[in-house]
C-alpha cells in the first residue's frame, strides 16, 4: 500500500483524513484511485482538461515528479506520495488582451470602442475580435465582388488583407466596383484600394500584388494566407484558385455573378467538395458571357460579395454552419436564395481518390483559350480598323455593315448605315445577307462580332471583316458624336 | 469564521511588505483554528520567488512551503493560509489569485499604496473554485499607522 499525504486544506474533501492509502503501480494511477475515491478532490487536482493543475506539485518521498517520470513516475514497496500547494497569485496586472500575453494580438483602447459590437456577441467577443486580427485572407480581384468583401473585411478588423488585381480603374467599374471613385480613374486598382482601405481602418495591412495570378506565383502566395476569397470573372483563374487552395489545403470562399444571378459557396477539399467535384469541366469559350458582355446588375456582386464576406468570418472566428457542401443560388429578380447540396465527387482529378492532379497546369489551355499571341495573329487577318472602315465607305465601297449587339445597345449608340442583326438572331436572318457583297461586322468591343464572323464564315461567307475594338474604338478614333458607354 | 491577526503581527506583516514596495511581498500564516476562529501566531515572513512581474506577482516555492509547514508542526501550529501584498491595487482577489488559489486557506492580501498600507482584507476561496468570499478580521487593536 502506498500512502498519500493530504494536505490541510484538502482534507475536508477526503474525509478529513490526513492520509489515504492506495495499491497502485505509479503516481498518474495512485493519484486517479485517490479521485475516485474521493471525487470532491477532482477540481482541486485538476483542471477542465483532465492535467494536474499547476500549483499542484506532487512528491514521490521527497523528489519533485516533474523531476522524475511525471505522472509515469513508478512506485515501489516503501514509497510514498505527498501532495504540496505552491502558492502564487498577485495584483490584477495588465490583462492579456491587452498585452497580446497569450499569443494573440493585443488590443488597444481604440480598438475596444472601434470593434465595441462585435465584442459584445458572445459569438464574438474579444476573444473572436482578435482571432480576426490575427487571421489573413487573400482576395483574389479587386472588381465587383472583390470591393464589397475587401471594404467589410476591413471594417470588421481583419488583421491582414491580400489583393490581387493588376487592372486599372475604369468608368464603366464604378456601377459596382464601390471601392473606387471618380478620381480613381485611369489608376491602378489596387493603389486606389489600399488608400480606400487605409482610411476605413489604418489597423489593417493591406498587401498588394499587381500581377496576374498564375500557375507560377499561386501556390507562393495562398501558402501565406489563412483564408482565400475568390471574386475572379473568369473561368482560368477560378479553376487556378481552386487547385492551388486544394493543393495548399486552404478554404476557397467561391462567388460569381452574372446579370441578376449570383452564387456562392465555401470549397474546402480537406472536408469537402471542391470546385471541379462541381464543375469537372469547363464549359466551352465563348458560351458563357463575361459580366462585360452578358451585363450585370450593379448591386448583385454587393449581395454575393457580402455572403463571401460573412462566410470569411465564420471560417476565422470557427462559429455557424459555413456554406462547405452547399451552393447558394440568388436570384435578384425573383428574390430568392436557394440551395443545392453538393457532394465530395470521389472521381474528382484534384481531390478525388485517384487523383491525376499533382500540381498546378496551364489553365488557358485547360479552359479551350487559345494561346493569346496565336489568336491576335489569327483574329487579325479578319479584323479592319476604324480607319480603314471609314476610307472605305469615303470611297463608296459597296459594303454591309452588320451590327451585332442587342437592340438597346443600338438605341444608345450606332454607326451610321448600319443594320441591328443581334448574334443571338443572327442564324434567322442569314438569309437576308449577300454573300459576294463586303460584310463588316461590329458589337461594342468585337468580341461578340468576332463569333458572328466565325459562324458566318461557317455557312459559307468569305468577304467578312470584324470592326477592331468595335463602336467604341469607332466613337474615340473616328466620330466622338457616337457616345460611349 | 474569523481570523485574528494581533497588532504585533500585523505591524511586521505590514512593514515587510512597505519595505518590498513596489514588488509584492508574501509570507505565510501560522496558527490554530478553534471553534471556527482563526488566530495566528506567528507569521513567517518568504522571498518573493518569481523572478519576472515581480510588481504583481509572487510565488512561494513548494520547498518552502514544506519548510514553513515543518516550522509550524514543531512549535504545534498549523499552516492558515498567505499574506501578499498589491501595490497600487485595491485588497482585492485578482483573477490570477483565484485561478492559483486553494481551499480553505485564509489570503490575506494588502494593498499597498505608494509605499504606505492603505487597506487590509482575508479572503477564502468558495469550495466549488467560483470565486472568493470575504472572511471577516479580528484584531485586537488598530495596528499602528494603518490609515482608516
Amino acid at each position: 500500500m502506498i500512502p498519500i499525504h493530504i494536505p490541510t486544506p484538502l482534507r475536508p474533501y477526503a474525509g478529513r483524513a490526513p492520509v489515504v492509502e492506495v495499491e497502485a503501480a505509479t503516481v498518474g494511477e495512485a493519484l486517479r484511485l485517490l479521485v475516485e475515491r474521493h471525487a470532491e478532490l477532482r477540481r482541486h487536482l485538476y483542471d477542465d482538461g483532465g492535467r494536474l493543475r499547476r500549483y499542484v506539485n506532487v512528491y514521490r518521498n521527497d523528489e519533485d515528479i516533474r523531476h522524475l517520470e511525471r505522472e509515469e513516475t513508478s512506485l515501489g514497496a516503501g514509497d510514498s506520495i505527498s501532495i504540496v500547494p505552491s502558492i502564487a497569485g498577485g495584483a490584477p496586472g495588465p490583462p492579456a488582451w491587452a498585452t497580446g500575453a497569450d499569443g494573440l494580438p493585443a488590443m488597444s483602447q481604440d480598438d475596444l470602442l472601434r470593434y465595441g459590437r462585435h465584442l459584445i456577441l458572445p459569438e464574438v467577443g474579444l476573444d473572436g475580435q482578435r482571432r480576426i486580427r490575427a487571421a489573413s485572407v487573400l482576395v483574389v480581384g479587386a472588381g465587383g465582388l472583390g470591393s464589397p468583401l475587401a471594404l467589410y473585411l476591413a471594417a470588421a478588423g481583419v488583421g491582414r488583407l491580400g489583393l490581387v488585381d493588376y487592372d486599372r480603374v475604369d468608368a464603366s467599374n464604378l456601377q459596382r466596383q464601390v471601392l473606387y471613385g471618380v478620381s480613381a480613374i485611369g489608376r491602378p486598382k489596387l493603389e486606389a484600394a489600399k488608400a480606400r482601405l487605409a482610411d476605413l481602418n489604418p489597423g489593417v495591412r493591406v498587401d498588394t500584388y499587381e500581377v496576374p495570378l498564375t500557375s507560377e506565383n499561386a501556390l507562393e502566395l495562398v501558402r501565406e494566407y489563412d483564408v482565400i476569397v475568390d471574386g475572379t470573372d473568369n473561368f482560368p483563374t477560378r479553376y487556378l484558385v481552386n487547385d492551388a487552395c486544394v493543393l495548399e489545403g486552404k478554404p476557397n470562399v467561391y462567388g460569381s455573378i452574372f446579370r441578376f444571378e449570383g452564387q456562392a459557396s465555401v470549397f474546402d477539399a480537406r472536408v469537402g467538395p471542391c470546385y471541379r467535384c462541381l464543375y469537372p469541366d469547363p464549359p466551352p469559350p465563348g458560351l458563357v458571357p463575361s459580366c462585360a458582355e452578358g451585363g450585370v446588375l450593379g448591386v448583385l456582386p454587393g449581395v454575393i460579395g457580402v455572403i463571401q464576406g460573412i462566410e470569411t468570418l465564420k471560417l476565422i472566428l470557427g462559429i455557424g454552419d459555413s456554406l462547405a457542401g452547399r451552393l447558394l443560388i440568388f436570384d435578384a429578380l425573383g428574390m430568392r436564395f436557394r440551395e443545392m447540396k453538393l457532394r465530395k465527387d470521389p472521381d474528382c482529378p484534384i481531390c478525388g481518390e485517384r487523383r491525376t492532379i499533382h500540381e498546378l497546369i496551364d489553365y488557358e489551355a485547360f479552359c479551350g483559350i487559345p494561346n493569346a499571341q496565336e489568336a491576335a495573329v489569327a483574329q487579325a487577318e479578319w479584323e479592319i480598323g476604324p480607319r480603314e472602315l471609314q476610307a472605305l465607305q469615303a470611297n463608296g465601297g459597296a459594303l454591309e455593315l452588320i451590327d451585332v449587339r442587342e437592340p438597346h445597345e443600338f438605341e444608345i449608340a450606332l454607326i451610321p448605315g448600319a443594320k441591328l442583326i443581334p448574334l443571338s438572331a443572327l442564324p434567322a436572318h442569314v438569309s437576308e445577307l449577300d454573300s459576294s457583297r463586303q460584310i463588316v461586322l461590329y458589337c461594342h468591343h468585337g468580341q461578340r462580332s468576332m463569333r458572328a464572323l466565325e459562324y458566318l464564315y461557317g455557312t459559307g461567307f468569305r468577304k467578312l471583316k470584324n470592326l477592331r475594338g468595335g463602336i467604341d474604338a469607332w466613337s474615340r478614333e473616328i466620330d466622338p458624336s457616337v457616345p460611349r458607354y | 469564521m474569523s481570523l485574528l491577526l494581533r497588532a504585533a503581527h500585523t505591524e511586521r506583516v505590514h512593514s515587510h511588505l512597505c519595505r518590498v514596495y513596489p514588488e509584492e511581498g508574501c509570507g505565510v500564516l501560522l496558527g490554530r483554528e478553534r471553534d471556527g476562529v482563526r488566530e495566528v501566531e506567528r507569521t513567517v515572513e518568504l522571498d518573493n520567488q518569481r523572478e519576472a512581474s515581480r510588481h504583481n506577482r509572487y510565488v512561494i516555492s513548494p520547498e518552502q512551503f514544506l519548510r514553513a509547514e515543518k516550522e509550524a508542526r514543531a512549535a504545534g501550529l498549523d499552516v492558515l493560509g498567505f499574506y501578499h501584498s498589491h501595490p497600487d491595487h485595491p485588497a482585492r482577489p485578482s483573477a490570477f489569485d483565484l485561478e492559483h488559489a486553494w481551499p480553505w486557506y485564509s489570503y490575506v492580501i494588502v494593498s499597498v499604496e505608494r509605499g504606505r498600507v492603505a487597506d487590509m482584507r482575508s479572503w477564502r476561496l468558495r469550495d466549488e473554485r467560483s470565486a472568493f468570499e470575504p472572511e471577516p478580521m479580528a484584531q485586537d487593536e488598530p495596528a499602528p499607522g494603518e490609515r482608516r
